[in-house]
């Protein structure tokens, strides 16, 4: 089988199949939009498999079972078990209040919500470079940028994104998308970051005092970001009308310290009773339900169709969608009652999606470039701290997305000289064996307990300290090129291979990861 | 002084798009003075609350819809500092102050753009495209402004701090980014020439990406020779005797440099965020009043760094739109409409605050509940490309295009000509 693959590379893009692209090309095609790229024997196995069969495996990642080595390692996360709840009480306000004005009380409650963060990170990458369900990992990327929360927001969000990426984003990855929306809806992290956990309806106390007070800024994201899109159609009375009717979903801080652990509560007063009306329709002030009655119409309109099949297309084919596409996804979402996996299963059977000029189109985004190198180097990766570095110092802060609308993933967002030198410095450390991916787990600086100054969001963790400070237990063998070689299939152009053939053989595996071909997928 | 000196100063490296090469533009209706004029544009990503920063003391209407968090009067503890009798500057912005009462500093109260968005993602990508409204716009207006200059080919003309290229700057003419804080000097794999002549030969020839290699690799050769010299760091703690600025004063300070040394530098772009105060805002003190702290300090420093330079430099700040008048039940504020617009520099006829202040009455607000706008941002914009950058009308179209002008008459007197 093996040589039948290498002649097949050898005769080249020429020994196609009558719809446009080889079975090789197909299966690499396939591997590099549902998966972060290949690793080593994927390609081989998908090429007999079939793309088809692929994509079919993909959609059921239930079925899918993880490797024990990655389960172990996992589980040796241990902040990674708990709840929203727990969470707080351990590592949260109470124990910054336990902390009083002790500086050094005050260090040690920052560095355990950071041990927290990194936790989630290394997990993240993890899944994201070692998990067989690699669709999965790619779409709970997709959502957790789609519902997106930011690290930095404040204590607590530090030490709720594991859970909130456990509990609201995973599960749900390719299901409906109702689900989706309620699960993260309900979510401490997400009430939090855009403050609906606070929203209150105005009243007056008895002392003639105003109390309480609406926040908008969760129903306009819900609207505006997360279903209908800025177009879709609502209107400002619409906002404040949602925000109402989602006064008093929160969560209870004097109920967890007493010992309950329900991530969600509905307040009722904090609830607005009154009637409403959204986007045309009325919702009698019953309570709790109102909300998930709002969820409903949103998840089940149109124009959350007509957006997220937009953002699918434009994530898995091209930075613009070709609107045919789009269009066929938009009916699948409302004909399926909006099933993720269906409207996935549309996208990948499509011809767009399959058409030479669709594939190898994309620029990868940092995380992409940095997940998919990490891959197809093959190392056995203990230590994500050079990854996290380079994706703060590309731009792309694992879980430091600042705005809720999460990142982008086009090329006119991230190709720029200052990023292509840095990914090709970050490709000749991995290529050579000098990245400590190795080194046992080492805890991140600790930023300040002040929120951050006004600037961008940028390296509040160091970057790899040099070389020399390494010894050899902590670096990684150089990747062999021929298995990489291997690994990648033949993406390469004439003029790539031209370099690579050129230049001396420990070099090679350098060159293979900063090829123009695999900044892009 | 060319670009390769020029890069080699501070750590520069440049990002284009995938477009044609920066081309000569005409010079022949520019007066030669023009090349040195320097513009700075700041913005406050988020949607920053300009009632606060310039509150209308004199307005009592902004003390009754803003009983927790409105700023108090002038000559109390904590209170604002008083700049004319009716407006007051937040007293986080004192190290502003001089610079206002030497008439080097002056506000554009009630100015925004006519489109109603309150969202900060649209609303920013029309502050940026110069083009409210208009979402198939492909450039930046910062962008379209460098290709009405005068131009030398080689000379760097504009910088952009940070590391991803804003929209504001996008377009096919060049514009380098700036790295934030120190910038990353020690050698790297990409120095060695083993490593990169063989990438050299891989990204030979065309492709966006091929340009961008280059584009990286120019500048990185210059970057290693200058930072990794121990004399350019000393050089840059003895400008002035001080301890180096942190933050966004850090910033400030290396652009002040820049320009310094680089007479064909004229534009810089730089941006500061997290002003969405939608909960405890705070009034005198808390997260707005910390936040606004190093961004006073920050333009202090680089008034103050540029030395004579400021007489040839206007700084303008601006943010999407501004927030309710009225406070929400958290203690903050919701998005909003009319804003502030800042202009300093040596040219700038200070001390006032221009613009048309509608006043915060119930039947003044836009909308029933945001500070209206009187003036178009682009009329603040055009004026000073205008008068300081001594660009004529039909240039000023290019860049603003279908601009209305609304509010001109207000700004009259704003830069001495």
């Amino acid at each position: 089988m093996r040589h039948a693959l290498l002649i097949l590379l050898l005769l080249g893009p020429g020994w196609a199949l009558a719809d446009g692209l080889s079975a090789p090309q197909k299966a690499l095609h396939v591997l590099d939009r549902l998966a972060y790229g290949p690793r080593s024997g994927e390609l081989e196995r998908v090429t007999a498999m079939g793309a088809e069969a692929y994509i079919d495996e993909q959609l059921a990642p239930e079925k899918i079972v993880p490797p024990p080595q990655l389960r172990a390692q996992l589980d040796a996360l241990d902040s990674l078990r708990l709840g929203p709840a727990e969470l707080f009480r351990r590592y949260g306000p109470p124990a910054r209040r336990a902390a009083g004005d002790d500086p050094a009380a005050r260090k040690q409650v920052q560095q355990a919500a950071n041990r927290v963060a990194e936790q989630a990170m290394q997990a993240r990458l993890l899944r994201a470079v070692y998990s067989p369900a690699q669709l999965q990992e790619v779409m709970t990327d997709f959502w957790f940028n789609h519902f997106n929360v930011f690290r930095g927001k404040g204590l607590e969000e530090r030490i709720w994104l594991a859970a909130y990426e456990r509990d609201a984003i995973r599960p749900y990855a390719l299901s409906r998308f109702r689900q989706l929306l309620g699960a993260t809806a309900r979510h401490p992290a997400m009430l939090y970051y855009l403050d609906n956990w606070q929203s209150t309806v105005p009243r007056t106390d008895r002392f003639g005092d105003s109390k309480g007070g609406l926040n908008e800024n969760y129903a306009r994201e819900l609207m505006e970001l997360h279903t209908l899109g800025v177009d879709g159609g609502y209107t400002q009375k619409d906002v404040t009308e949602l925000a109402r009717i989602l006064t008093g979903w929160t969560y209870l801080p004097r109920d967890w310290m007493e010992g309950g652990n329900a991530p969600f509560a509905f307040e009722p007063k904090r609830h607005d009773f009154g009637d409403k009306t959204l986007l045309g329709m009325r919702f009698d002030g019953s309570g709790e339900a109102e909300g998930e009655r709002a969820l409903d119409l949103l998840a089940r309109s149109p124009a959350t169709a007509h957006h997220l099949s937009w953002q699918l297309a434009q994530y898995f084919v091209a930075d613009e969608p070709p609107p045919a596409l789009v269009e066929r996804m938009t009916k699948r979402y409302l004909q399926s009652d909006g099933d993720i996996r269906e409207v996935l299963r549309t996208l990948f059977h499509s011809p767009e999606f399959w058409s030479a000029g669709y594939t190898g189109n994309k620029f990868k985004t940092p995380y992409q470039y940095v997940v998919s190198a990490l891959r197809a180097s093959g190392v056995e990766v203990r230590n994500f701290r050079p990854a996290l570095s380079a994706l703060n110092q590309l731009g792309m802060p694992l879980y430091g997305c600042q705005t809720p609308d999460g990142w982008k993933n086009t090329e006119a967002a991230w190709l720029n000289p200052d990023a292509m030198v840095y990914r090709l410095n970050f490709a000749t450390a991995l290529g050579a064996g000098r990245l400590p991916l190795l080194r046992p787990e080492a805890t991140l600086p600790v930023p300040d307990d002040e929120p951050p100054a006004p600037r961008p969001m940028n390296a509040s963790i160091n970057a790899a300290p040099a070389e020399a400070e390494f010894g050899d237990d902590d670096r990684p063998p150089p990747p062999d090129p021929d298995l990489l070689q291997d690994t990648l299939g033949h993406p390469f152009s004439a003029q790539t291979v031209a370099a690579l053939d050129a230049a001396r053989p420990r070099l090679r595996a350098a060159l293979m990861l900063g090829s123009p071909e695999f900044m892009r997928h | 002084m060319n670009r390769r000196a020029l890069l080699k100063q501070l750590g520069l490296t440049a990002a284009t798009l995938p477009f044609a090469r920066a081309h000569w533009a005409c010079a022949a209706d520019l007066p030669p003075a023009a090349g040195n004029k320097r513009l700075v544009v700041l913005m406050l990503r988020g949607a920053v609350d300009g009632l606060s920063l310039v509150a209308p003391h004199a307005d009592s209407d902004y003390y009754a819809l803003r009983p927790n968090i409105a700023i108090p009067r002038p000559g109390g503890a904590g209170g604002l500092l008083d700049l004319d009798g009716r407006f007051g500057l937040h007293p986080a912005l004192a190290p502003l102050l001089p610079l206002w009462q030497a008439r080097q500093l002056a506000f554009v109260h009630a100015a925004g753009s006519p489109d109603p968005t309150r969202s900060h993602f649209d609303a920013q990508d029309y502050m940026e495209s110069g083009t409210p409204g208009v979402k198939s716009t492909g450039d930046g207006w910062m962008n379209r402004l460098l290709g009405q200059l005068p131009q030398q080919p080689g000379a760097l003309a504009a910088v952009s701090f940070g590391p991803v290229l804003p929209r504001i700057c996008s377009g096919p003419q060049s514009v380098a980014n700036v790295p934030l804080g120190r910038a990353a000097s020690r050698p790297t794999a990409m120095d060695r020439p083993e490593i990169n002549s063989a990438f050299d030969r891989m990204y030979a020839g065309a492709g966006s990406l091929g340009e961008a290699y280059r584009e990286g690799r120019r500048s990185r050769q210059e970057i290693l020779a200058e930072l990794s010299e121990p004399a350019a760091m000393e050089a840059q703690q003895a400008d002035n005797g001080a301890p180096p600025p942190q933050g966004y004063a850090q910033d400030t300070a290396q652009l002040a440099r820049l320009m310094q040394r680089n007479p064909r530098l004229q534009l810089a772009f730089m941006q500061l965020g997290g002003w969405d105060t939608h909960v405890n805002q705070g009034a005198a003190d808390g997260q707005l009043a910390r936040r606004l702290q190093p961004l006073g300090e920050g333009l202090a420093q680089l008034a103050s760094g540029l030395g004579p330079l400021w007489n040839d430099t206007v700084v303008v700040v601006m943010s999407e739109f501004g927030r309710t008048a009225r406070e929400n039940g958290n203690h903050g504020t919701d998005h909003g409409h009319g804003n502030l617009m800042w202009v300093l520099g040596g040219p700038v006829a200070g001390g006032k605050v221009y613009g048309e202040w509608p006043g915060l009455a119930a039947a003044a607000l836009h909308e029933g509940r945001d500070l209206a706008v009187t003036t178009d941002f682009r009329t603040v914009l055009a004026r000073v490309c205008g008068q300081h950058l001594r660009l004529p009308d039909r240039r000023l179209d290019a860049v603003f295009p279908r601009a209305p002008g609304t509010g001109a008459a207000q700004l009259q007197g704003l830069l001495d000509t």
